[in-house]
């Protein structure tokens, strides 16, 4: 790839964050999420040793918030706050490789269906229209009964069942950019279909599943929080769902131990809220119709 | 008094990006049974100045200067007086028929819509009204069942023109009424348009880029260039001796009708029209002008009396060039 | 379509009778074509849901008794049971006409037929979601018609930014919360359950209303985003179409065109969402039931997932995917009626 082409992609980038910082809404997400991320990679750093552990643990079980335990503890004698932290790590983790999975495979289709169209074009559309009906919900608990009971179950469980939503996104995106003028130019200058696709079809889907990307974090979190807290996930991991779970169990909702609760749910909250708006805040640059009008 | 006087309008457009000016003082009149055309490239204001004449445009837009129509201010009356005057007083024929009806409404009760609002005949009244009026303009009376997706382009044309005859108007206001129909529907429209207008006596304002199609149809012609009337006169006038270069470029092009090329770039003509956002200094032609003088960039001149009864705003038609106006603003 | 300046000649009654006859054949393959679709999505979910829960993990016995004290002879009998000693397109067969039976087999946990219990819980969920949809629509539709019509102002964006929100809120936690502020505290709603023991008759009607209020809030709260936002947007994109302008260009009030033409074109993309939606609700009650004790399919669901009782699950899962095809099948099928551009 030669110079001048970076210096276009530059240019759109300066563009692109320059319209970005005037949606109020995403700068705010984006800091939220920065936030979260910091605190994710810190969190060995920042809580002691035995913060996770069950036999060694730091307080007493289901103490009240106090100095040394701003949130309380939990069941274990566990402090609420590094609980938090540390459960920052298993939604960010399970949330991105989630993505990851659905994105890289719903890409993937929806790039071969859209660059060679045909029956193997129909076939694939044909799935992604079965995998779509299929409430995914159900077939991510089913799929995490069976696989059972570990965070990769759950990864794979959103990742596969979200895919074809991305896929049908790309597919519409690469059928409308093969449609342009260039990708004729490309072939008749005899490039074959994996330089179309990658060097032209590609760059083009990006942006899309950008925001595509950023939006699904999201749910995927939400996502993980219900399977952890229908008792899907890792027993072991200190997810927030599987918190507010815990406190359930204890029956931290009857005797109202609002530490145990209104925290891990906060933390979702957050964490979603946050990448759906700075979601929305991508998709408003790159579609400006959906941008503020009149 | 004219029908419709229009005196130094400015439409400002408020984005976030700043004042966006799309009609920089426009003044023209229109007599009582009168066809005026408004010429000018894509962008230069002239739809701008149609959703105007009834103010249609958007919240953003801001406007200065007078709309008389029938001796009352557009821009100053009541909203309750203007949703009277809005098509029982104008009407507007818009382009591209397929989206300026609703989809899914049939098209009898949309005909049948201002009937309703401004009179207070009958339902079988209203009716019967709306069937007389789709076979005035050439569609049976059954069709007012049918929607709009179910009519060729140049049907529907045809109701938007039976829409827009609905409420008696005064004058008529058809914006590009044939851009988007093939040759010799644009003919059919055109003429059954003509007809109408002449039969019962109405005013028409025609805009189009399409100098050639306006000169066939209307009585006077006004060219737009960047937000300003940048020549006026009688048809024959304008379209035979354009005396402003850009008058000129747009008459001698002769668009091919239905060819989009020739709507965005008159031939012979290098350049793209002006962004309002960013006008050129002086007379804001002179970038592309094939006959521009060294002080072009500095006089913005206004429109001068140029031949008979027809005006334009160029340094040519003024005195000495314009060159003592330049001499006097920078001494 | 020609276009045609001269009086019509009436159509002869042939031509109108042969256009009828291909208008009806057109029609009918619309509707053959939907329905086939469901039919191939209602057969691929019950090949996946043989696959998915006796082909992947090896022995379904052992992960149905996964965790669980059985002897050897139990797992055996199981076998037996299941005909998992007969060749696979034998087991499918007998699965397959079982469930086009409507016979998915007995519980482990209630050792009853999956069926009967669906048949007992399947009220409740409908009446807990059908409720809340309709209410979460009202309420998102009218909302999203507001902020569109007053977008970019102070209660547009208060409302946005409540609803997106509550959006990112999980349900369970939401319902966790209304339970701590309503147990023991004011007492104002019961917080589990659907009915108070001892009370007949006509004063059944208020009392399940009573235990309705807060499973509904909470399922209403985290669903209505959706259909405001899309509700929004759509009436956002038809707001800046020409149809809107010819409409205020006629003299019409802002609120008539708003009422008139807007919003029955805004209406559209939303009424499917909000009938693909309603398939999916009901899956989303499992949480909502089971923090609130609602004796539905949800909880009944929850309560096949802790165990694992195989069976039920299956049934179930069978039974949510079916609700989710049969409303995009309706949503098809209702597509035409609201627009006649696609109407075949």
């Amino acid at each position: 790839m030669n110079g001048l082409v970076w210096a276009r992609r530059r240019r759109t980038a300066a563009r692109f964050w320059s319209q970005f910082r005037q949606n109020k809404a995403g700068v705010f997400g984006l800091v939220v999420l920065a936030l979260f991320v910091l605190t994710a990679l810190l969190a060995p750093v920042i809580t002691p040793d035995n913060a996770l552990s069950v036999t060694r643990p730091p307080g007493s079980p289901l103490d009240g918030p106090s100095a040394d335990f701003p949130l309380g503890t939990d069941r274990s004698g566990r402090s609420m706050v590094d609980m938090i932290i540390w459960g920052s790590r298993v939604s960010l983790t399970v949330g991105f490789w989630a993505t990851f999975i659905s994105i890289a495979f719903g890409t993937l289709f929806g790039i071969l269906a859209g660059h060679f169209g045909g029956w193997g074009s129909s076939l694939l559309m044909r799935v992604t229209d079965w995998f779509l009906v299929m409430p995914s919900l159900v077939l991510g608990v089913a799929l995490a009964a069976v696989l059972g009971r570990s965070l990769t179950t759950i990864i794979v469980a959103i990742g596969v069942t979200s895919w074809p939503t991305t896929a049908r996104l790309v597919r519409a995106q690469t059928l409308a950019v093969e449609a342009r003028p260039y990708i004729e130019r490309a072939r008749a200058l005899g490039g074959g279909h994996l330089h179309v696709m990658t060097n032209h079809v590609l760059p083009n889907v990006m942006p899309i599943v950008l925001a595509q990307t950023t939006l699904m974090v999201g749910s995927a979190i939400l996502t993980e929080s219900t399977f952890a807290f229908l008792g899907l996930g890792d027993p072991t991991t200190a997810s927030w769902g599987a918190t507010i779970q815990a406190a359930r169990d204890v029956g931290a909702v009857s005797s109202r131990m609002w530490w145990y609760i209104l925290p891990p749910g906060i933390a979702i909250v957050l964490v979603v809220l946050a990448f759906t708006l700075v979601g929305r805040a991508i998709e408003g640059v790159l579609n400006p119709k959906l941008r503020e009008r009149r | 008094m004219s029908l419709l006087e229009v005196d130094d309008l400015t439409v400002t457009y408020r984005t976030a990006g700043g004042d966006v000016p799309a009609v920089r003082g426009v003044s023209f009149a229109l007599e009582a049974g009168q066809k005026l055309g408004l010429a000018g490239e894509s962008g230069c204001g002239k739809s701008t100045m149609a959703l105007a004449l009834l103010r249609l445009l958007p919240r953003t837009a801001r406007y200065t200067g007078e709309i008389r129509f029938d001796g009352e201010d557009i821009l100053t009356m009541s909203w309750g007086r203007l949703r009277a005057v809005r098509w029982a007083g104008a009407s507007i024929v818009f382009q591209g028929a397929m989206h300026s009806l609703n989809a899914v409404q049939r098209i009898g009760a949309q005909i049948a819509e201002p009937i309703r609002l401004h009179s207070k005949a009958t339902e079988a009244e209203i009716r019967r009204r709306t069937g007389e009026l789709l076979e005035h303009v050439g569609l049976p009376a059954r069709r007012a069942d049918a929607y709009p997706h179910e009519l060729s382009g140049g049907q529907r044309q045809r109701v938007m023109i039976a829409m827009a005859l609905a409420c008696d108007p005064k004058l008529i206001v058809a914006d590009e009424p044939t851009t988007a129909l093939d040759v010799m529907i644009q003919a059919q429209i055109l003429t059954l348009i003509e007809s109408l207008v002449a039969e019962q006596g109405i005013s028409l304002l025609m805009i189009s880029h399409d100098l050639s199609v306006l000169a066939d149809t209307c009585d006077r012609l006004a060219v737009m260039y960047a937000g300003r009337i940048v020549e006026e006169g009688p048809a024959a006038a304008v379209f035979g001796d354009a005396r402003h270069p850009y008058g000129r470029a747009l008459a001698a092009a002769f668009p091919r009708i239905g060819d989009p090329a020739s709507r965005r770039r008159p031939q012979g003509l290098a350049g793209d029209p002006p962004d309002p956002a960013d006008l050129p200094s002086g007379c804001t032609f002179h970038p592309r002008c094939p006959a521009r003088l060294d002080h072009c960039d500095k006089l913005d001149p206004r429109l001068w009396p140029a031949g008979d009864d027809a005006r334009a705003a160029c340094v040519h038609v003024l005195p000495d060039k314009g060159l003592s106006l330049v001499a006097k603003e920078s001494a | 379509m020609a276009d045609s300046a001269l009086p019509t000649a009436p159509v002869p009654q042939l031509a109108q009778s042969v256009r009828d006859r291909s208008g009806v054949r057109r029609r009918l393959r619309y509707y053959g074509e939907k329905l086939g679709g469901s039919l191939v999505s209602l057969f691929a979910v019950i090949l996946t849901s043989f696959f998915l829960f006796r082909i992947i993990p090896g022995d379904p016995v052992r992960t149905m008794t996964h965790g669980r004290p059985v002897t050897i002879e139990q797992q055996e009998q199981l076998r037996r049971e299941f005909g998992l000693d007969k060749p696979l397109a034998e087991q499918f067969w007998s699965y397959l006409t079982g469930v086009l039976r409507l016979d998915f087999g007995d519980s482990f946990q209630f050792n009853r037929p999956v069926t009967d219990l669906i048949g007992e819980r399947l009220w409740p969920t409908v009446l807990l979601v059908g409720t809340s949809v309709v209410i979460s629509a009202a309420l998102g539709l009218w909302l999203g018609v507001r902020g569109a019509w007053n977008h970019g102002s102070l209660s547009d964006r208060v409302n946005t930014g409540v609803a997106l929100t509550l959006w990112s809120v999980p349900s369970f936690w939401l319902g966790l919360i209304l339970i701590v502020i309503f147990a023991s505290g004011a007492g104002w709603f019961p917080t589990s359950g659907m009915e108070s023991t001892g009370v007949e008759g006509w004063e059944r009607i208020p009392d399940v209303a009573h235990h309705m209020v807060l499973p509904l809030v909470t399922l209403v709260a985290v669903v209505y985003a959706q259909y405001l936002m899309i509700m929004r947007s759509s009436l956002l994109d038809e707001m800046g179409s020409d149809y809107i302008v010819t409409a205020r260009a006629k003299g019409l009030r802002d609120i008539i065109v708003r009422r008139r033409h807007a919003v029955p074109n805004a209406l559209l993309p939303t009424v499917t969402l909000i009938f693909v939606n309603l398939g999916f609700v009901v899956f989303g009650a499992v949480l909502v039931e089971t923090i609130f004790s609602w004796p539905g399919l949800g909880q009944l669901f929850y309560s096949g997932l802790s165990v694992p009782d195989l069976p039920l699950v299956q049934g179930l899962f069978i039974l949510f995917s079916a609700a989710v095809i049969l409303m995009n099948l309706l949503a098809d099928l209702l597509y035409p009626v609201l627009d006649p551009r696609v109407r075949p």
